[in-house]
């Protein structure tokens, strides 16, 4: 993921970054949780694109992040609808947009445990626009059935929820997500339609001709690089280094 | 009058063996020497509420023996990689693993801080979070048609411990923009701070900083222990440690080298 494949000028977490953020659109307020580096990168290019629109909050962020009543702002936020987009990852991902973030196997006797479910089961429901984004596109992530629902892709029709999944950006593609489903809107430069078919553990719909993910334009790279890069160095030291190489000394002190 | 303790070891009395102990997320300011002075002590079945998540205090309190129950949203060490010992420990069996979701932590703590019962919470319904939690309740609202949501207990810890940049000599902590901690402070019977340096003067005297303190009347003990977040960031005022926690990530990849780490970085008493 780190080497630049000699046939492109763009690094793989810099076209996933652009994806996502013509995804965000135009909006007021994007969150961003824990483990997101490509998305937090999306959401401060959106921001720069956008000359300050939209308010950006990273949540592990001091300088990113303007909330002042504590942690629980930011739900307190999302449950009135002031949060616009936010994202999601998943140690597994089904076809219902179901996300695990817990184990598999079973809850009692995991074979593998994640992390933990951080916001997701209530995010996932108030936020109107949530994007799904798992680097890693394989039937071990995206699969028929997740052994534990973290955060359902959709409810019964009496329960609340004015949000949940738009789209899910993997390695290989972009899906979007609508009435239950998920559809395959474009594959990426160097990927191929089949590869998706061979490494997606769920059944999805797609045209008769996919189109392929355009490259970040240069304006974009210049921008993600030498302006957005910086920012995120803050929250993503490690990520800043491997992908931009940008220097850990900006976060000290 | 207030009376600073003595030593760290003396602040931390009241953390009894099986009590229920609430500690903040890593950005909050994490108590981390104090943490260590408990496995030194050799604190037995806490119930660890770590609001909402947890990274190196929780894995290594897991790790050391210290914890029965952990009710938390996740655990993780962030871009150093998964949590060894808690993944160890909950594939093992070897704690009581409270699966929540950020909201529902703070929402329960809220519900303590105000001396009622129980919090409502939007979301949850069709997650199996609430499968595997049968001390929360789906009610319908009794303000809506057909309108169901989710009931939270309120979580009352016996102890919030956290660490702040700074209190002064009449047991006010000053807490700046980390308001979850007045919330955990509100909603425990008693919290333990350790903190970077004592202010001369009281804090509550100054309107500006009298904003972001978290007045003496809830605090039960105070230890002055500098760099008390270490290797674990202060935000405003320090970083993080990344090549200790690089180091942690790999030691405690295994049990051995768990027991390793302990040796040098915990019963040594060494560094920071």
């Amino acid at each position: 993921m780190n080497v630049v494949p000699h046939n492109q000028s763009f690094r793989s977490e810099e076209l996933l970054a652009d994806v996502i953020a013509r995804l965000i659109g135009d909006c007021r307020h994007v969150a961003v949780g824990n483990a997101s580096p490509i998305p937090a990168t999306a959401a401060l290019l959106a921001r720069e694109r956008g000359n300050g629109r939209p308010y950006v909050s990273l949540l592990q962020s001091r300088k990113h992040n303007f909330f002042t009543d504590g942690a629980r702002e930011l739900f307190d936020c999302a449950g009135q609808g002031r949060i616009d987009v936010f994202f999601l990852s998943g140690g597994q991902i089904d076809g219902q947009g179901n996300v695990n973030l817990v184990s598999t196997g079973s809850y009692e006797y995991p074979k593998v445990r994640f992390p933990g479910s951080f916001g997701s089961a209530y995010l996932y429901y108030v936020v109107p626009k949530v994007i799904l984004f798992r680097v890693e596109h394989s039937r071990r992530t995206l699969v028929s059935k997740v052994d534990f629902i973290s955060a359902p892709g959709a409810n019964a029709a009496n329960v609340y929820r004015p949000g949940g999944p738009i789209a899910l950006v993997t390695n290989r593609s972009l899906f979007s997500f609508a009435a239950g489903r998920f559809s395959l809107a474009s594959v990426h430069p160097g990927h191929t339609v089949a590869e998706v078919i061979e490494n997606t553990g769920f059944d999805f719909d797609r045209p008769a001709t996919v189109p392929e993910t355009p490259a970040p334009t240069p304006e974009t790279l210049k921008l993600m690089r030498e302006v957005v890069a910086p920012q995120l160095a803050e929250v993503y030291p490690q990520f800043a280094a491997q992908v931009f190489g940008v220097g850990t000394a900006a976060v000290a002190g | 009058m207030f009376q600073l303790a003595k030593s760290l070891d003396d602040a931390l009395a009241t953390v009894a063996d099986g009590c229920l102990l609430v500690v903040p997320r890593e950005v909050s300011g994490v108590p981390m020497a104090a943490t260590r002075a408990l496995i030194r002590r050799g604190v037995k079945r806490l119930h660890l509420v770590a609001l909402p998540t947890s990274s190196l205090q929780a894995d290594l309190l897991i790790g050391a023996g210290c914890i029965e129950t952990l009710e938390t949203s996740a655990v993780s060490l962030g871009e150093f990689g998964p949590a060894p010992r808690f993944i160890a420990a909950v594939i093992a069996g070897a704690i009581k693993m409270k699966d929540a979701t950020c909201p529902a932590l703070h929402a329960a703590l809220q519900a303590a801080e105000k001396g009622v019962p129980f919090m409502p919470l939007r979301g949850l319904i069709g997650s199996d979070l609430l499968k595997y939690r049968d001390d929360w309740k789906v009610i319908d609202s009794p303000f809506g048609n057909s309108d169901p949501i989710v009931l939270l207990p309120a979580i009352k810890p016996d102890v919030a411990l956290i660490h702040a940049p700074m209190a002064d000599r009449f047991g006010n902590v000053w807490i700046g923009r980390q308001r979850e901690l007045a919330t955990m402070a509100h909603a425990a019977a008693k919290t333990i701070a350790t903190v970077e340096k004592i202010h001369d003067g009281n804090l509550l005297d100054d309107p500006v900083l009298a904003a972001g303190t978290l007045p003496g009347f809830y605090i039960e003990s105070i230890a002055v222990t500098e760099r008390g977040a270490w290797p674990l960031p202060l935000p405003d005022f320090y970083p993080a440690d990344a090549g200790h926690l690089a180091e942690y990530a790999a030691l405690a990849a295994t049990a051995e080298g768990f027991t390793d780490y302990l040796e040098r970085y915990v019963y040594e008493r060494r560094a920071a």
